[in-house]
């Protein structure tokens, strides 16, 4: 510590310029780790906080859009619920609908249809739970978009109306659109596009799109379930890339973050090598005067380990601060501890491991260049 | 009773490439407690390389090095890295200071590294070499002559037996050569301490106990000390 502090001090032009770097890079950390998560609230927390292990679409239905094209038939609810494992299973409707209150705010909305007093029938925070047809419970985020209960949702071509009676407490969205709870059989008109006085065909009202499947202890087999009920199943996290653009937002976003930890590391590293470099005479003396290589590497990595510390600390800071700003926008943004500690110490690490890296050189430094000087 | 500081027929040949140059051929040597020895000679002839076998950098091709009953050749290099801390100094061509480190800490830094028995206190030492006033300064704020009186100390304060000194005056003008070598012989004396000084100063030789020169790597008497 000794020799590392009075380093810092001394060189504190370059660490301040090199800090800056580090921050700027741990303030990007934040924002992206921010807008990671701000995005999968609104692509999946809908899906996220349904309280379900499994979900089982149409067979073969293709991963990336089974919400959309799957659909299934009540008899393979029945069957899963027959499977060993399964503490329970119901039908579970999922669709994208275009919807306008009485009070004039549009609103696109996915319509989740399940079945009264169901385990995925959910307790709002403000009204009603869902009593009968033509009703609906909304995520938090739709009432701050300006419903409220006791407004009339209109379905747009249809003209179907639902009544809200529910808000619930937290953020449940579905590909960046808020969710509306809704009895099955309003799902299931909703979906077939049924208007007033239409004829309905009976299939319409044993269609869904999934089974949901809540697992008791171990949970059911999967494979044994599809087999027995000609169903695809996957589980609740499988089915998150069925969200639409889902897969693409997150690995764009985990492609950029991957990118930073490799820059921080790299160029932690060169700032070393540069500062290695220029101090090797000094090295040789400290060497010569009896330092060992553990001094020196402990002092070395010691300056690296505070430089990184300090400048992510304040990074976080900016990016904390900017997120505040940030939350007041519409912009998909969420900042949590866990990922943003996680990205954040993984900086610090490989920060640390690129000036390691430099220091190796350290140990390759002859005392002997310390002598002379006619060489 | 035995030298501080005694070699015996030490060879030392760098290869460099396909070349090998012999800097060391034979060289016998041994410097007493208390004892300051001078070594000249023409530029190329072996004096650092001798001063490297001596302290400890660099392990002679064949002979032995001992100091006072250590045979430096039993040593593993951690041993030989606490063996230069504790009980050798070194003083460099131009003070070799640390540019971020203030005259004290220079001193004091020795004492970092690790245990040091019986250390010298490092503001006594500092204003025992004349640069108590400048403490607080930074290599950069120093002369030529005061940054290698700061080497010396801080090549003192670890009380060594062996005080290894290259070319010390290179950089200075004739009076600062005088006070620092005068500061050499002093604390040689005072302290018993075996010291080896390399350089190509003559008007400085009058210091010291003894003078000898090495000419390609062989050292022998040279014109006994003047006073
Ligand atoms: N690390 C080294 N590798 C190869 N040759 C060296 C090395 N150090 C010194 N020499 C050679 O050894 C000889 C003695 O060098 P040195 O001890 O530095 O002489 P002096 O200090 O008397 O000028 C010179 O010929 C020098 O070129
Ligand atoms: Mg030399």
């Amino acid at each position: 510590m000794f020799l590392a502090r009075r380093e810092l001090v001394f060189a504190r032009g370059r660490f301040a310029l090199m800090g800056v770097v580090v921050a700027l890079i741990a303030l990007l950390m934040v924002l992206l780790s921010g807008l990671s998560v701000g995005l999968v609230d609104d692509g999946v927390s809908g899906l996220q906080r349904l309280p379900v292990t499994s979900l089982a679409f149409q067979d073969g239905v293709s991963k990336d859009s089974a919400f959309s094209r799957s659909v299934v038939s009540e008899d393979a609810v029945a069957q899963w619920a027959d499977q060993p494992g399964v503490a329970e299973a119901e039908p579970f409707g999922n669709t994208l609908v275009n919807a306008r209150t009485d009070r004039d705010v549009e609103i696109d909305l996915a319509l989740f249809g399940v079945e009264l007093g169901g385990f995925l029938d959910p307790e709002p925070a403000e009204g009603e739970r869902l009593a009968g047809v033509g009703e609906a419970v909304v995520s938090a985020t739709a009432h701050e978009a300006g419903v409220d209960v006791g407004d009339t949702l209109v379905l747009e071509p249809a003209g179907t109306e639902i009544r809200v009676v529910g808000i619930l407490a937290e953020q449940h969205t579905y590909g960046h659109v808020d969710v509306a709870y809704v009895q099955l059989s309003t799902w299931q008109e909703a979906k077939a596009g049924v208007r007033e006085g239409d004829v309905v065909a009976d299939r319409v009202y044993d269609e869904v799109t999934a089974v949901a499947v809540r697992g008791d202890g171990s949970g059911p087999d999967l494979a044994a379930g599809d087999d027995a009920a000609g169903t695809t199943s996957m589980t609740l996290e499988e089915s998150y890339a069925a969200s639409p653009g889902y897969s693409a937002e997150t690995s764009t976003l985990q492609l950029i973050q991957g990118f930073l930890f490799a820059i921080s590391a790299l160029v932690v590293g060169a700032f070393f090598t540069v500062l290695t470099v220029q101090r090797t005479g000094e090295i040789a003396v400290l060497r010569a005067l009896g330092a060992g290589t553990g001094y020196l590497v402990r002092d070395s990595l010691l300056e690296s380990l505070f430089l990184l510390v300090v400048s992510s600390a304040v990074g976080v800071g900016l990016g904390v601060a900017a997120g505040a700003a940030i939350g007041s926008t519409p912009m998909p943004f969420a900042l949590e501890a866990a990922p943003i500690a996680t990205a954040i110490g993984l900086l610090v690490a490989l920060g640390v491991l690129g000036a390691a890296a430099a220091v190796v050189r350290i140990t390759r430094v002859d005392p002997l260049t310390a002598l002379g000087g006619n060489r | 009773m035995t030298a501080a500081l005694r070699l015996d027929e030490v060879t030392l040949v760098h290869s460099d490439g396909d070349e090998a140059v012999t800097a060391l051929d034979r060289v016998d040597l041994a410097v007493d407690a208390g004892e300051l020895v001078a070594v000249v000679g023409p530029s190329g002839a072996g004096k650092s390389s001798l001063l490297a076998v001596a302290g400890a950098l660099a392990p002679p091709t064949s002979g032995s090095v001992h100091l006072g009953d250590v045979a430096l050749g039993d040593l593993p290099p951690r041993a030989l890295t606490a063996l230069r801390r504790q009980h050798v100094g070194f003083v460099f061509q131009s003070g070799n200071l640390v540019p971020a480190l203030t005259s004290l800490d220079q001193v004091r830094l020795p004492l970092t590294f690790g245990r040091v028995a019986d250390p010298r206190d490092p503001a006594e030492l500092l204003a025992r070499v004349g640069m108590d006033h400048k403490a607080a300064s930074r290599p950069h704020q120093l002369s030529g002559g005061e940054r290698q009186r700061v080497g010396i100390a801080r090549a003192l304060v670890t009380r060594p037996k062996v005080l290894l000194v290259d070319e010390p005056t290179a950089a200075l003008d004739r009076q600062r050569s005088q006070e620092v070598v005068e500061l050499l012989a002093r604390e040689a004396h005072e302290h018993g301490v075996a010291a080896v000084m390399v350089t190509h100063d003559h008007d400085v030789l009058h210091h010291c106990d003894r003078v000898l020169e090495m000419v390609d790597g062989r050292l022998e008497v040279a014109a006994p000390a003047a006073g």
